[in-house]
C-alpha cells in the first residue's frame, strides 16, 4: 500500500446508541483502537460491554433501526467507511474484511451445501464460473483441514460437527484472502479439545496470509495464547490498553485486575476466589464519572465525578483509571479483602 | 475413607433408535451413558469433567431421579434407588435436589421468586409447615445473598447471576443432603462467576452439603472439587483427588484435556507442551470397539482395539511406591505425564 504510515484498520472515537422503547443504551462509547497488518488484537469484555457492537460497526452490518452510529470515524487504509455508500462498503466486505461468527450453525444456510455457500464468494465477487468456484471451495475446505473435502462439499451444515462447521466459517471468512478478520468469539461454543484445534488452524493461517486479526473474547486463557495486543472493554468503553504480556503481570486498571484476579486457574487450587463485587452497569443508565465506581474497591469521589480519559501509562500502555499508578503498584484499598 | 452417601455401579443409558413410522423397530442405540462407577462420599464436591456429548449431564439425571436407568444401580445409604416409585420415591427426591445450568430457562417466568422457591414446600409439606413458608424463603434469599424484600419480583427483574441465585435457593429450600449441580456457572460471566462459585462453596460448609459438581470447565472443576471425575463417551475414564488428575494425570485423555486449556499467562505459552488431539468425538451411537478413546489417541495399539480397559489403578502403579500416579485410570498404557506447568 502507498499510504504505509497509516495503520490497517483506525478506530477513532467511535459511538453507538440503541434507541428501544425504554430509552437509548449507549452501548459504545468513544472507542478507539488500531490493528496493523500481521498483528492480533484481543478485545476483551463480558456480555453488554459493546465489543461485539463495535465490530458490527466496523463490518457495517449492524441492525439500524435501533442501532445508530452516533459519531466517529472506522479508518480502513485511511478511508472512512462510515462516509461509503452501501454498495462500496459491501464490496469492502467479504474481500478486504471479513468475520467469523460465534455460533456457526446459525451463521451458516442449512438448506445450502457448504460447497455452495464457499462457492457464491468466488461468483459475486470475483465472477467466476460455477465450475471454477467449485474447484476454489474444495481447495479452501482442505486448507482448513477438512477430511474428504472432495465428497464433502456436497453436503449441509448439519452434517458436520461443530469444530469442522467453525473450520467451514474460517475457509468462508479467508476466501478471498482478506487483509482484516474479525473473530468474534470464534471458539466459545467448542468443547476445549477442539477449540484448541480451530485456535491452532486460525492462528497459523492468520501469520501465513499476514491478515490483521480482532480477536473478540471473554476468555482471559484464548487471549493470552494467541494476541499481541490486548483492549480491555468495560461499559461501551476501552478501559486498558496493552501489550498482551504486561496486562498480565501488571494491570493499569482495577476492573482488569479484578477480572483476573476472579478466574479460577488450572493450576493453583485456591480456597476462595476474588469476586468483583456488584453487577455490570445497566447501558440506559451508566453511572457518572467512571462507569466502574460502584463496584471499585479504589473508587474516591473524583471518580463519580470525573470521567476518567486513558491516561498514558507507558509507551504502549494506556489506562482509563485516575489512579492507575496505585493500581499498577498493585495497591489495594483499605476496604477490600 | 469415609462412608459413601451414594454408591453408582454400572449404570448406564441407552436411548433406542427407532426406524419407521408405523412399525417402529430399534435399529441402535445411543449409548449416553455406559456403565459408570462412582462413589460420593458424605461431605465432599465431586467434579464431572467432560466434553459435550461424554454424558455427564445425564449421569446426573439419572441420580436425581428425571430419568430412569437401562441398567445399573444407584444405591442411596445402601438402598437401590433406581427401583422406587411413590412415596418411598418421594423421601429419597427430597434429600438429592439438583441446580440447573441455565438460570433463563429454568425458572418459570411466571411465577414469583416467593413461589419458585417455596414450591417444593408444596410438594413436600413435612418440611415446611403452612404458616412458616414465607418466613423460610425470606431466609433462604438472604442465604444466597439476595434480598428479601425480592419477594413478590418475577424472574426477568433478576440478572443472570441473581437468577442462579435464585435457583440455588430453590434447590437448598429442602434441605436436601445432596446437590446435583450441573453446569451451574457457564452460562454467567467471569466477574459473576466467581460470586457464585464462592456462594457454592460457602452454603456446602455452611449446610454440610455433598455436591456433585458437573462442568466442562476443568479449571472451576478443580478449584472446587475434592475429587474429579473425567468421563469421555458414556463412561468415566480417570478418578482421584483433585492433584492426582491435575498435576498428576496418566489417561491420555485427560492429559490432552488438560493441555488443550488456555491458561490466563502469556509466560506460559512459549513452554508449555500442548497436545492437539486429532479429529472428533465419536457418535455415541457408534461407539468404537475396546478403548473408546482409541480411535483419537496417540498411544493406541491393537490390544487398544480388542480389550476395553477398565478403570481401576493402572498395573504399572500398582507395584510401585504409593503416589500420586497411584488412581484408577482406564488405560492399557497409562504413564504419568505432567502436562499443566506449576504455579510458582
Amino acid at each position: 500500500m502507498s499510504t504505509s504510515t497509516a495503520p490497517l484498520l483506525d478506530v477513532r472515537d467511535l459511538q453507538v446508541e440503541f434507541h428501544t422503547r425504554d430509552g437509548v443504551a449507549k452501548a459504545v462509547n468513544g472507542v478507539s483502537y488500531t490493528v496493523d497488518e500481521g498483528q492480533t488484537l484481543a478485545v476483551l469484555g463480558e456480555s453488554g460491554s459493546g465489543k461485539s457492537v463495535t465490530a458490527q460497526a466496523i463490518m457495517g452490518i449492524l441492525d439500524t433501526p435501533p442501532g445508530k452510529i452516533a459519531g466517529g470515524q472506522v479508518l480502513f487504509r485511511g478511508q472512512d467507511l462510515l462516509k461509503l455508500k452501501e454498495e462500496q462498503r459491501r464490496k469492502i466486505r467479504g474481500s478486504e474484511m471479513a468475520m467469523i461468527f460465534q455460533d456457526a450453525l446459525s451463521s451458516l444456510n442449512p438448506v445450502l451445501s457448504v460447497g455452495d455457500q464457499l462457492a457464491e464468494m468466488f461468483t459475486v465477487h470475483r465472477g467466476m464460473s460455477k465450475k471454477d468456484a467449485r474447484a476454489k471451495s474444495i481447495e479452501l475446505m482442505e486448507r482448513v483441514g477438512i477430511p474428504g473435502a472432495k465428497e464433502r462439499v456436497r453436503q449441509y451444515p448439519h452434517q458436520f460437527s461443530g469444530g469442522m462447521r467453525q473450520r467451514i466459517m474460517i475457509a468462508m471468512a479467508l476466501a478471498l484472502e482478506p487483509a482484516l478478520i474479525i473473530a468474534d468469539e470464534p471458539t466459545t461454543a467448542l468443547d476445549v479439545t477442539v477449540q484448541a484445534q480451530v485456535m491452532d488452524l486460525l492462528a497459523g493461517l492468520q501469520s501465513e496470509l499476514n491478515m490483521g486479526l480482532i480477536l473478540i473474547t471473554h476468555d482471559l486463557g484464548v487471549v493470552a495464547d494467541v494476541a499481541d495486543r490486548i483492549a480491555v472493554m468495560y461499559a461501551g468503553r476501552i478501559v486498558e490498553t496493552s501489550p498482551v504480556h504486561d496486562i498480565y503481570q501488571a494491570p493499569a486498571h482495577p476492573y482488569t485486575r479484578g477480572l483476573l484476579r476472579s478466574i479460577p486457574r488450572l493450576d493453583q487450587k485456591g480456597r476462595e476466589l476474588y469476586a468483583i463485587k456488584g453487577l455490570p452497569p445497566n447501558l440506559m443508565n451508566i453511572p457518572p464519572g467512571c462507569a466502574f465506581n460502584p463496584r471499585c474497591p479504589l473508587a474516591q469521589d473524583i471518580c463519580r465525578t470525573d470521567e476518567p480519559p486513558l491516561y498514558k501509562v507507558s509507551r504502549e500502555r494506556a489506562s482509563a483509571c485516575h489512579f492507575w499508578q496505585r493500581t499498577l503498584e498493585g495497591e489495594e484499598a483499605a476496604t477490600d479483602d | 475413607m469415609t462412608e459413601a452417601i451414594l454408591e453408582v455401579r454400572d449404570l448406564a443409558k441407552h436411548y433406542p433408535l427407532t426406524q419407521g413410522i408405523l412399525f417402529k423397530k430399534q435399529v441402535g442405540a445411543v449409548r449416553a451413558v455406559d456403565g459408570v462407577d462412582l462413589d460420593l462420599i458424605t461431605g465432599e464436591t465431586l467434579g464431572i469433567v467432560g466434553e459435550s456429548g461424554c454424558g455427564k449431564s445425564t449421569l446426573a439425571k439419572m441420580i436425581v431421579h428425571l430419568e430412569r436407568p437401562t441398567a445399573g444401580t444407584i444405591r442411596y445409604k445402601g438402598e437401590d434407588i433406581t427401583k422406587l416409585s411413590g412415596r418411598a420415591l418421594k423421601a429419597v427426591r427430597r434429600n438429592i435436589q439438583m441446580v440447573f445450568q441455565d438460570p433463563y430457562t429454568s425458572l418459570n417466568p411466571r411465577m414469583t421468586v416467593g413461589d419458585i422457591i417455596g414450591e417444593p414446600y408444596d410438594i413436600h409439606p413435612e418440611v415446611a409447615p403452612k404458616g412458616d413458608r414465607r418466613r423460610r424463603v425470606r431466609e433462604l434469599l438472604d442465604v444466597v445473598g439476595l434480598n428479601p424484600e425480592y419477594i413478590n419480583r418475577y424472574p426477568h427483574q433478576f440478572s443472570g447471576g441473581q437468577r442462579q441465585r435464585i435457583g440455588i435457593a430453590r434447590g437448598l429450600a429442602l434441605q436436601p443432603e445432596i446437590i446435583v449441580a450441573d453446569e451451574p456457572v457457564s452460562a454467567l460471566d467471569v466477574s459473576v462467576q466467581a460470586q457464585v462459585i464462592n456462594l457454592l462453596a460457602g452454603l456446602q460448609d455452611e449446610f454440610d452439603l455433598t455436591l456433585m459438581f458437573i462442568s466442562h470447565d476443568l479449571s472451576i472443576v478443580r478449584h472446587i472439587s475434592d475429587r474429579v471425575g473425567v468421563m469421555y463417551l458414556g463412561r468415566v475414564v480417570e478418578l482421584g483427588r483433585d492433584e492426582e488428575i491435575y498435576d498428576h494425570p496418566t489417561h491420555p485423555y485427560t492429559q490432552a484435556l488438560l493441555s488443550a486449556v488456555p491458561v490466563p499467562d502469556p509466560e506460559a505459552r512459549e513452554h508449555r507442551e500442548r497436545i492437539i488431539l486429532g479429529g472428533d468425538v465419536p457418535s455415541p451411537a457408534n461407539i468404537p470397539s475396546g478403548c473408546r478413546f482409541r480411535t483419537r489417541c496417540w498411544k493406541a495399539q491393537e490390544r487398544c482395539a480388542l480389550e476395553v480397559p477398565l478403570l481401576a489403578v493402572p498395573a504399572v502403579f500398582r507395584l510401585a511406591e504409593p503416589g500420586p500416579a497411584q488412581h484408577p485410570s482406564a488405560c492399557h498404557f497409562a504413564e504419568e505425564k505432567k502436562v499443566v506447568p506449576t504455579a510458582e
